[in-house]
């Protein structure tokens, strides 16, 4: 009797309402709430102590947060970077592919295929500083007759963790470039030819300017992705070693699940949200200015 | 400022040959167009000129240099694209500035010329927009406008008009003419609509299949067409055309009707002989209807039916029933005419074209 009382749009948006209350708002507020409690897994009456902003004092003022914080910018900048030149590089070569573009296309997506465990556990391999392929090939080629300790030195291990990552995603900035130059008008880039420019400078007026929304889409996604790297990480060095590779989310995991500390572990990942949130509107920023730019109608 | 010069040149896509070996002189501030129907190769040739596409053989040489294998930025030409090609993320003033910038030009310099240009097509009070906030016939003009402020040797246009509506069409065709007349460079232009290629050049090329059917003066090509192709592609209406048979001093239609033989061919003609006999709208009309070419000796008359008619207000276009098919003819001051009514039709054979069946070649060259 009462139910049929409300009106049918409420009714009909109940069930979905109910749904998103159940896995993001309840999950969300929660996880907000035990923020500001000292909540340890192993004490679950802790979770009904409220403590005000002491977590978030505790993270602020933790030196090994802020490195881990500022690694994950690090990592996030050098990645991105290098995945951008990379997939240009791709895209631009592939676009010139004048037969079999349709299979390198399919061949450039390969890595985004593998699952990133194991991409970490194939790298992990190849990094091995005993029977690794890399080292075995150095020494074979007469590069060095040392075994490098890739996982083992703190900021070899870091370039170990950037290079699979790097090899894992680049054709996202590939597929997402390669779309724009397939759908670039070829006029203006005759115009430029005609008004006097080498290819390079074709490139640098004309083609980039084209392109640019396409790299913001890409480094967007991206970024979100890189920042909350957590899976080739903990397999490759778990953020050893001694922390030399610990980024946001390895060390909100460690918090969490390894020291039980779920409180303090919710307020590090409400930080790493912000991160994220400040390059999405960055990127969107971007992308915004690079898209009003080119006129694009999309 | 620069002659250009076409030697043999040929143009292969693998085993594809769609010019084959084409000659063309165009002299040093003239204006030429390149017509015929799509896929003729003027295009293509525009584009070789260009140094948008290989040469595959023959040589083109701009000025006096050989500029086979020259990239375009060493050419010092100019082109304006159908899809006019602005760059979107530029304004109009960079757009129009661009290829200066790229030649390391000093900004005073490039500024006084693009606002040179800029008054010239009108575009002043457009400098600082972009291309999309631009209307297509604005578009077109900045691309005319990016064109001059270089001062090139050679203007090259590629059916610059195709994209804009009748209206328009007019007005910058007008703008090109006037444009040409202030620069005085040559202008080679590519159009398929044998209008703008008669209103426009000092000279047209008519293409067909990678190979120059004729080149001449738009009166030359209009009044005097080497072949059946040429005559059917200028002009419009088109001429109307038919396959006649030489018999007893007369042509005979396959539908048996007959027209004496005109004057001018009365000596060359033999019994038998098989030819395509052309006439133009303009010199097939109403008796009394028409301009008189003064021969009045070689005017035949025949009464023949009115299919239908399309008035224009200062003419009407007349079919009329012949040989089996309509036939067009423009009626100088016009006057109503009934379908199915018959009337008296003069044919001015003094202005009649002959062509080999065969070649397709006309009589008198």
């Amino acid at each position: 009797m009462k139910l049929s009382r409300l009106s049918a749009p409420v009714l009909l948006l109940f069930p979905a309402f109910l749904v998103l209350a159940a896995v993001v708002v309840v999950p969300l507020a929660l996880s907000f709430y035990s923020s500001f409690t000292p909540f340890r897994l192993t004490k679950p009456e802790s979770l009904y102590v409220f403590i005000g902003l002491r977590n978030y004092i505790t993270v602020i003022s933790s030196w090994d947060f802020w490195v881990a914080f500022g690694r994950t910018v690090l990592f996030l900048t050098i990645a991105l970077n290098a995945e951008m030149l990379l997939g240009l590089g791709l895209a631009l070569l592939v676009s010139k592919a004048v037969r079999g573009q349709r299979l390198l296309r399919t061949l450039m997506m390969f890595p985004m295929m593998f699952s990133p465990v194991l991409v970490g556990f194939q790298f992990k391999f190849l990094f091995n500083d005993n029977i690794g392929l890399i080292n075995n090939a150095l020494q074979s080629l007469g590069l060095t007759d040392q075994a490098i300790p890739w996982l083992i030195n703190g900021n070899l291990a870091l370039f170990s963790i950037t290079v699979a990552e790097v090899w894992s995603s680049t054709s996202v900035f590939a597929i997402l470039i390669l779309a724009g130059l397939l759908a670039m008008p070829r006029d203006p880039i005759e115009a430029a030819h005609v008004d006097g420019c080498t290819p390079l400078q074709t490139f640098r007026y004309v083609t980039w300017p084209y392109l640019m929304p396409f790299a913001f889409i890409a480094m967007t996604i991206r970024s979100l992705d890189v920042a909350r790297a957590y899976d080739i990480v903990k397999i490759m060095t778990d953020g050893g070693p001694a922390k030399r590779t610990e980024l946001l989310w390895t060390l909100v995991g460690r918090t969490a699940y390894g020291d039980a500390r779920m409180g303090m572990a919710n307020a590090m990942a409400y930080f790493a949200i912000v991160l994220s949130i400040l390059f999405t509107v960055y990127f969107f920023r971007k992308l915004a200015a690079a898209r009003q730019q080119i006129g694009a109608e999309w | 400022m620069a002659p250009v010069s076409l030697k043999k040149l040929v143009k292969r896509y693998g085993a594809l040959e769609v010019v084959h070996g084409i000659d063309l002189e165009v002299k040093d501030r003239e204006f030429i167009a390149l017509v015929g129907p799509s896929g003729c190769g003027k295009s293509t040739t525009l584009r070789m000129i260009a140094g948008l596409e290989d040469v595959s053989g023959g040589t083109i040489e701009i000025g006096d240099n050989v500029v086979n294998d020259l990239p375009p930025r060493a050419r010092n030409i100019s082109m304006v694209f159908q899809s006019y090609a602005l760059y979107p993320h530029m304004t109009v003033g960079e757009n129009m500035g661009f290829s200066l910038k790229i030649a390391g030009r000093p900004p005073e310099e490039i500024k006084e010329k693009v606002a040179d240009a800029a008054a010239i097509l009108d575009l002043t009070h457009l400098l600082e927009r972009r291309p999309s906030q631009l209307s297509g016939g604005q578009r077109q003009r900045v691309a005319m406008g990016r064109a001059i402020v270089r001062r090139p040797d050679v203007f090259l246009f590629d059916e610059p008009l195709s994209n804009l509506d009748a209206k328009l069409r007019t007005q910058v065709r007008t703008e090109i003419k006037k444009l040409h007349a202030r620069m005085q460079a040559t202008m080679i232009y590519v159009t398929h609509d044998q209008v703008e290629a008669m209103t426009l050049s000092d000279r047209i090329v008519i293409m067909r299949d990678g190979h120059i059917e004729q080149v001449g003066t738009p009166e030359e090509v209009f009044n005097r067409p080497l072949t059946k192709f040429v005559a059917g592609f200028i002009g419009s209406p088109p001429m109307n055309m038919d396959d006649v048979t030489v018999a007893d001093g007369k042509l005979v239609f396959a539908s048996g009707a007959t027209l004496p033989i005109p004057p001018k061919f009365r000596q060359s003609l033999t019994s038998g002989q098989k030819l395509t006999f052309g006439l133009r709208p303009d010199d097939f009309f109403p008796a009394g209807h028409g301009l008189n070419s003064g021969d009045a000796e070689a005017v035949a008359e025949l009464e023949l039916p009115v299919s239908i008619t399309e008035p224009l207000g200062n003419e009407t276009l007349v079919f009329v029933g012949f040989n089996g098919r309509d036939w067009v003819s423009r009626m100088l001051n016009p006057r109503p005419l009934p379908s199915g009514q018959s009337i008296k039709m003069s044919f001015d054979l003094s202005q009649a074209h002959l062509f080999d069946l065969t070649t397709g070649k006309s009589l008198v060259a």
